[in-house]
């Protein structure tokens, strides 16, 4: 019997964990969490180790917990180099109207921005442009492609 | 003459049956065009030729703009030439209806023209061969350059005659023409006759431009573009070319049209994230902001009696289309179904407002009642939207993009058409790729 008992608790144990990993796949496949890109294919840096872009997860504009993390890693690059400026570009994917793309990316690009602020960059020298879905930088009309095309990308502007 | 009227009256009844579509694929019905003659417009011997137009061919060529314009509404049946019994200037004169019947056409146009001390005379009459009588008859002059806008005109009569609906073939479309890759689309502001003719292109490509629309004269077009890397709206003249920003805004402004009668422009102007509707008179350059919420508002559009405002806001969550009055009081939503919807367009005609909807990875064309309610979905696509509506309230255009490969390969845009009734869906010819359509209203009202 008690072979049996500690049988079962086995059994259910290792239920327990497939359908755990079964969850975690569904969530993850690839280098896409839910549906924002965790990847480094499209990533450039603005210095050694500061990534220049966050991804947004469909109609979205909330920052990530990877996305806040690269934000404040932009945040300390920007305070030690006190004369750059940069303009937060915002994009969409290819898969919403035209107008109302122009006014998500804005908002990317100013999730991002007010990000940095709170982290004590002044907003004068954070401008921003949204490029709506003019400007994907992943031309393949897939997932993927469109979990990188939404994005907001730091450029140095001087 | 009364059966042609009733036979007509028929097509139009059978097309027009509503049918409830929201989840189902759209089915095409089979109908029966009304077969019709147009019989080349008989050249007087008296004509010379004008500048690099050709009198010898101009007859048939205007014939054949006519017969292209019927044959694009899928209410028409253009009859082959070669089945012709009369000559064009006997015809014009009378014809002999029973021969015409025996080619099994119901209808008969004919004409005939003059070009003369430059000057282009033409005359055309449409006949009912079963009641062997005349229905309509027009004579015009005009300058000999305006050849293809005179086949227009005609088209537009006859469709008038035979539809008792005003035509929508004295056109023009202004749209943006695309080029190059995928991810480096050069793209212009052009211009075209409704047929896909006489296309021009209005900026050079230096710059984004996005979204024109007319005015309601034609003669103003509104637009945007990342001139400087600015993107803003702006105003363009034309026929001058000069173009200026529309208002002084600190941001972005774009989702720009103008009022029923023209004298303002409703846009969205984005700041610090919240895209918010605004308006500007032209004039006066007054500018009143419209809608004031923490959401994305944009693409507004207004009712043809300027009373109200459609637009689109994610104010619940996702993009839904609102009516609210035209200065910002009583917002209602309007749209309650299952998916996402977009880019609101008032029909000119005031009955309708058509849209873009969004559902499972499929996006939607449809219209529905200015209430929300008697929503019909006309055609479904990879990616389609921005419909604009033909003058008369039957068609609408708006533009498609394929789905592209792992390199972005085979990605196109293009132009499509389709009635209301949910029939008759067509490419539009148009020299490059293309996005954005704006029709005209009629170019000789």
């Amino acid at each position: 019997m008690i072979l049996n008992k500690n049988l079962k608790n086995t059994l259910l144990v290792i239920f327990a964990t497939l359908i755990l990993s079964a969850c975690s796949t569904a969530k993850k496949s690839g280098s896409v969490d839910g549906d924002v890109y965790t990847g480094s294919e499209t990533v450039k840096y603005l210095a050694s180790g500061v990534p220049d872009r966050v991804f947004f997860a469909t109609n979205k504009s909330s920052l990530t917990t990877a996305a806040r993390a690269t934000l404040r890693k932009q945040s300390t690059f920007l305070r030690k180099n006190k004369k750059l400026n940069v303009t937060i570009e915002g994009h969409a994917d290819e898969r919403g109207t035209r107008e109302y793309n122009l006014a998500i990316g804005e908002r990317r690009a100013n999730a991002a921005r007010d990000y940095l602020m709170t982290y004590g960059i002044s907003g004068k020298r954070i401008s921003v442009i949204s490029y709506g879905k003019e400007k994907p930088i992943k031309t393949a009309s897939t997932p993927l492609a469109w979990s990188q095309n939404r994005r907001s990308v730091t450029v140095k502007v001087n | 003459m009364k059966k042609l009227f009733l036979i007509f009256l028929l097509n139009i009844f059978l097309i027009n049956k509503s049918y409830a579509l929201i989840e189902v694929d759209i089915t095409r019905g089979n109908l029966d065009p009304l077969p019709i003659a147009v019989s080349p417009l008989h050249v007087d011997i008296k004509s010379e030729d004008y500048e690099d137009i050709k009198i010898k061919n101009l007859g048939s060529n205007i014939s054949e703009i006519i017969e292209n314009n019927f044959r694009s509404t899928g209410l028409f049946n253009p009859l082959k030439k070669e089945a012709f019994v009369q000559k064009p200037d006997i015809a014009h004169l009378k014809p002999r209806f029973e021969d015409w019947r025996l080619i099994k056409s119901q209808a008969l146009v004919t004409g005939k023209l003059l070009i003369k001390d430059g000057k282009l005379k033409v005359e055309f009459r449409l006949w009912d061969l079963a009641a062997a009588k005349e229905m309509t008859a027009l004579a015009f002059t005009t300058t000999p350059s305006n050849w293809r806008r005179v086949a227009h005109i005609i088209s537009d009569k006859i469709y008038e005659r035979l539809t008792g609906e005003e035509g929508y073939f004295d056109t023009r479309i202004i749209y943006v023409a695309e080029n190059g890759p995928k991810n480096q689309r050069v793209k212009k502001l052009a211009i075209m006759d409704q047929d896909g003719a006489n296309t021009k292109y209005l900026t050079l490509g230096n710059e984004l431009v996005l979204t024109p629309r007319f005015n309601p004269t034609n003669q103003m077009v509104t637009y945007m573009s990342y001139f400087r890397n600015m993107p803003r709206v702006y105003l363009l003249d034309i026929e001058t070319g000069t173009q200026e920003v529309v208002g002084n805004f600190p941001g972005m402004t774009f989702a720009p049209r103008f009022s029923p009668d023209g004298k303002k422009i409703v846009m969205s102007f984005a700041k610090d994230g919240n895209s918010d509707i605004y308006t500007m008179d032209i004039e006066s350059r007054i500018v009143e902001r419209i809608t004031d919420h923490s959401s994305i508002d944009t693409s507004p559009s207004f009712s043809p009696d300027g009373k109200f405002i459609a637009f689109n806001s994610d104010r619940s969550g996702l993009q839904q289309i609102y009516v609210m009055r035209s200065d910002g009081t009583g917002v209602k939503r309007i749209t309650f179904g299952n998916g996402i919807y977009g880019t609101p367009v008032w029909s000119p005609r005031g009955d309708l407002i058509a849209f873009t909807k969004m559902r499972k990875g499929k996006f939607y064309i449809g219209v529905m009642r200015v209430d929300g309610t008697g929503e019909r979905l006309l055609t479904e696509n990879y990616y389609q939207e921005a419909p604009s509506w033909s003058p008369n309230g039957r068609v609408l255009v708006f533009y498609r993009e394929t789905k592209a490969g792992a390199k972005g390969e085979g990605f196109s845009a293009k132009l499509w058409s389709i009635d209301i009734t949910g029939y008759n869906e067509r490419q539009l010819k148009t020299q490059t790729d293309a996005s954005d359509p704006s029709w005209s209203s009629l170019l000789s009202k």
